[in-house]
Parts: structure tokens; sequence; C-alpha cells
């Protein structure tokens, strides 16, 4: 499972890997879990989707909260995390490993480049947080 | 930064210090900053419905009300009969407008005969103090507010009168029955302990002088540790009151809900001669109420939170007042006041929950109810 340096990162606090395939894991990052609390929904829709970048995939429900999941680029959702259904609270403790949500394969792999890597995404927190 | 600003504005708990070197996450609330959640919600609910939890309340505000007329003043503000509470129990009341609706949801402690303890929420404290200000007027009594100067932590759960009993002195927790109170101490410090609380637990709230806060929650919280006991938050506050039904000021009553609607009956004694609101109430009564709070449960996934809108068929019946996912049942629940032709269990409703409408049943309040405990 990807460590944070090998991810990419949105300012809505998904991460994204691009796996040994060509397909993307996205999911999101363990500061979004924790903002959330324990969540017990998490609900993604159906594979076979093709989405565009920003476009809502999934809804994640905390006790207290709900938080929408962005696609962090274009492509095609291939696979969504099943276990998730019975087990939200995968997301909870291991958000990048067990609790991944979505596999989507990019329209353009380059965009994910573009987005924030893991230095620039936690001074993004750092500065988020002041 | 402007948070920061707003953030300093806030009143803090006498134990501020113990809920942030427990690492607790701190929320504005009701004036205060008080700890929402400590390890996690679900974990901190299931402790108290499963061992038990300690709760730092002391946003809550006191007031005593003394004096000769004591009460008389009592049963006028309140519509039940304070004033045939014995020396030493408890009633859940309110403060009724002359609308038969809710100033506060308090509860009022018989401390002796001429003095009386209001326990009232923290966001309501000087409207009630205002209130009561408004209302005293041919009464000889004094009304002090002790809320600044007092403590509050709430021990819920099935070990909670085993852990205080471990720490306390000066009375058997074992001996003290629901609704009853006893004073005593905890290492050293005067305490007085009530067999009440919001969680639908067995449980007790314990007063002490705000100084004594940090010791008496030390003793509580090093006792309860041995009994599998946590600290607990606001967050598990609430998904426990909602699950055994209890209504928030604010959400589930108000200045616009009447104690009839929100079928709170129980604490009307219609055998009063005089109440702030009897003649409205009493109206209401004759008449039938036009709604009543309800429980539902959510039947498809997704929470329906407060402000979510209900329909029968496609007409738009209600709001949400509370809603959230119970931990106990593992399902969304929530309260809301539908039309009384509609306000019986097992009557289908849909929810708009972020707009999708969700399939959602009323049923028979409170969602759980504590396992009765073996005869003794």
């Amino acid at each position: 499972m990807p460590r944070p340096e090998e991810c990419r990162f949105t300012r809505d606090h998904e991460w994204i890997h691009t796996d040994a395939d060509g397909v993307a894991t996205v999911g999101v990052t363990d500061f979004a879990q924790q903002e959330l609390g324990d969540i017990v929904y998490v609900q993604l829709g159906e594979p076979g989707r093709t989405v565009g970048a920003g476009d809502q995939i999934g809804e994640i429900e905390s006790v207290k909260a709900v938080a929408e999941v962005y696609a962090p680029v274009g492509g095609e959702i291939v696979e969504v995390n099943e276990a998730l259904a019975d087990s939200p609270e995968l997301v909870n403790s291991e958000p990048m490993e067990a609790g991944w949500l979505v596999r989507m394969r990019p329209s353009d792999p380059a965009e994910i480049d573009k987005l924030m890597s893991w230095s620039d995404y936690e001074k993004f927190l750092s500065e988020a947080g002041d | 930064m402007a948070t920061d600003a707003n953030r300093s504005d806030l009143l803090r708990s006498p134990l501020d210090a113990r809920h942030r070197a427990l690492g607790a996450r701190m929320v504005p609330f009701a004036g205060f900053e008080m700890p929402l959640q400590y390890a996690g919600v679900l974990e901190e609910h299931r402790a108290v419905r499963a061992r038990a939890g300690l709760f730092d309340v002391s946003h809550m505000g006191e007031f005593v009300v003394s004096g000769p007329d004591a009460c008389r003043f009592a049963d006028h503000v309140t519509p039940s009969r304070l004033s045939a509470l014995d020396v030493g129990r408890a009633a859940y009341t309110a403060l009724t407008t002359e609308r038969g609706a809710f100033v506060d949801d308090i509860l009022a402690y018989r401390l002796d005969e001429d003095r009386y303890l209001l326990v009232v929420n923290a966001a309501n404290r000087a409207k009630d103090l205002a209130w009561l200000e408004t209302q005293r007027e041919g009464y000889d009594i004094d009304l002090v507010d002790e809320s600044r100067e007092t403590a509050l932590v709430a021990l819920q759960g099935p070990r909670s009168r085993e852990i205080l009993a471990s720490v306390v002195a000066g009375f058997d927790p074992r001996a003290v029955r629901r609704f009853r109170f006893a004073d005593g101490t905890i290492a050293g410090r005067p305490v007085r302990a009530a067999r009440t609380g919001y969680t639908g637990e067995i449980g007790f709230e314990i007063f002490s002088a705000a100084a004594d806060a940090e010791v008496v929650w030390d003793a509580l919280l090093a006792a309860g540790a041995e009994h599998g006991a946590v600290p607990a938050g606001l967050a598990a506050r609430d998904t426990l009151r909602l699950e055994a039904a209890l209504p928030l000021y604010g959400q589930d009553i108000d200045e616009t809900t009447s104690v009839l609607e929100a079928d709170l009956e129980f604490i009307i004694d219609w055998t009063k001669d005089e109440f702030i609101g009897r003649d409205a109430l009493l109206e209401e009564r004759d008449r039938g109420v036009a709604r009543r709070r309800i429980g539902f449960v959510v039947d498809g996934r997704g929470i329906a939170r407060p402000g979510c809108a209900i329909y029968d068929g496609e007409t738009q019946v209600a709001t949400v007042t509370s809603g959230t996912f119970a931990p106990t049942l593992e399902k969304a629940i929530g309260m809301a006041y539908l039309p009384t032709s509609l306000a019986e269990p097992g009557r289908a409703i849909t929810i708009d929950v972020r707009g999708r409408r969700v399939p959602a049943h009323v049923v028979a309040l409170p969602f759980y109810r504590r396992p009765r405990s073996r005869p003794r």
C-alpha cells in the first residue's frame, strides 16, 4: 500500500496513488478522517462511471458530519471498495490502506502530477490550521 | 486570527486543563469551550452503555432559590408541584411560558424546606435568570446564580454505582435511588451526588465547588479506570440522550413547542390552581394537540440530521429536530413533531436527506431502554 510520499493530494483532502497497472487508487487522508470522527456510512455508487476532475464520487458520513468525496482527476471509476459497506470504520483506522475508496483509470495521467505532493500537502495543512 | 479571537471569548470549564491533557477535541458549545470527544464518539458511547463514562457538564447553570416563598415560587414558574417534592429528591420539569411552551427544561432539587437548586441549560442561563427575575414580584425569595462557582460531572453507566462507592465517603451510592441525592465527600472535598443523568443509564450527576473539580474528576477517573470507565464528551452525550429520547433544548423543545406537544405531560400537575402557562395548556389538552414529538428510524442508509424535511407522500409535514446515528441500535434515528394524525408507531414517512428521499418510519419512544437489573 502506498506511502504518502508516493501519493498526490487535493485541497479537499483526497489522496491518489498511481498503481503498477496504471489504475489510480483514491482515498481520503488521515487528516480528513480525524476531522470527520467515527465514520458510519460510506456511499460510493457503482463502478463504470466516467467523472470529471472535481465531480462528486461519493459521500462519507460520520456520527457528527457528512463529507462529499470528489474525483482528484477525471477518468473512469473501475472499482469501488465494497468492504466499506459493512466496515466503514476502515476509513478511520486505515485511510491509506484498507480504507481506500475507489480505483479509477485517469483520462490524462499527467493531471495527477499537477496535484500537491506530500510536502506541499503538509504545508497546506499547517497553513490551514493557523 | 478571527477564530482565535472568538475562542478567547469562550468560557472555560474548571476541568479545561484536564480535557486538554487527555487530548480531547474542544469545541465551542453554549458559550463554553467543551470536550466534543476524547477517544471517539462510538467508543465513548459504548463504554457508557456497557460500563461507565465520565462527562464534564460544568457548563450547566445552577441557581439557588430560597426564602419563605421558595415553594410557592417554584410552583408558580414550573408546571410541577415542587412544593410536594421531598427534601433530598429531584424532579425533571420546565420553566414554562404563558403559552405553555419552554423557557427551559430543568432539574429541580429540593435542598431544604425553603431551598431549591435549579439546574438549567448553559445556553439559557442568562435568559432563565432574567425570566425568573421578571416573575418574582410578590414572592419573598432570594435568587442566586452559582453557575461559575459550581462544577458538575456526570458519571453514567451500569458500573457507576460501584465506581462512586469506591471513592465517596458519607453515604452509600447503592442506596441512592433514582431522582434522589445525597451529600458526602470525594478525596476530602464536599460533593452532592444525584441519581440523575442524560444518557438513559443508571448514573450520577456530581456537584462540587469549581475549585475542587480537578480533585473530584481525578478520583472518579482513577476509580473508574478499574471498571473500564472512560472520559466521554458532548458527542457521546448527544447520541446517548437521543437513544433515550431525552429532548435537547434548542432542537427538540423551545419557546414554540408546548409541554403537551413535546409529550412531557408527566411534568404537569393539573391539580395545581396556578402556574405559568396553565390556561394555555388546559385549553390545548381539551382541544387535543395538533402535533406531537415522535421518534423515527431511517430504513435506508444515511443520517437524517436536524433541519431535514419530513414528507407524508409529497407533502412536507415536519422537519427533523434531532437526528443521528444510534450506536446501540446501529441505525439512523431522530425526532420530530408530526401532525397527530401521523404520529403513530409504524407510520411510513420519507425524509429529504441532502436531496435524496429516504424512507423512514415512526417508532415508539424511547429508542433504547436500559436492560432491567436483576432484582436484589
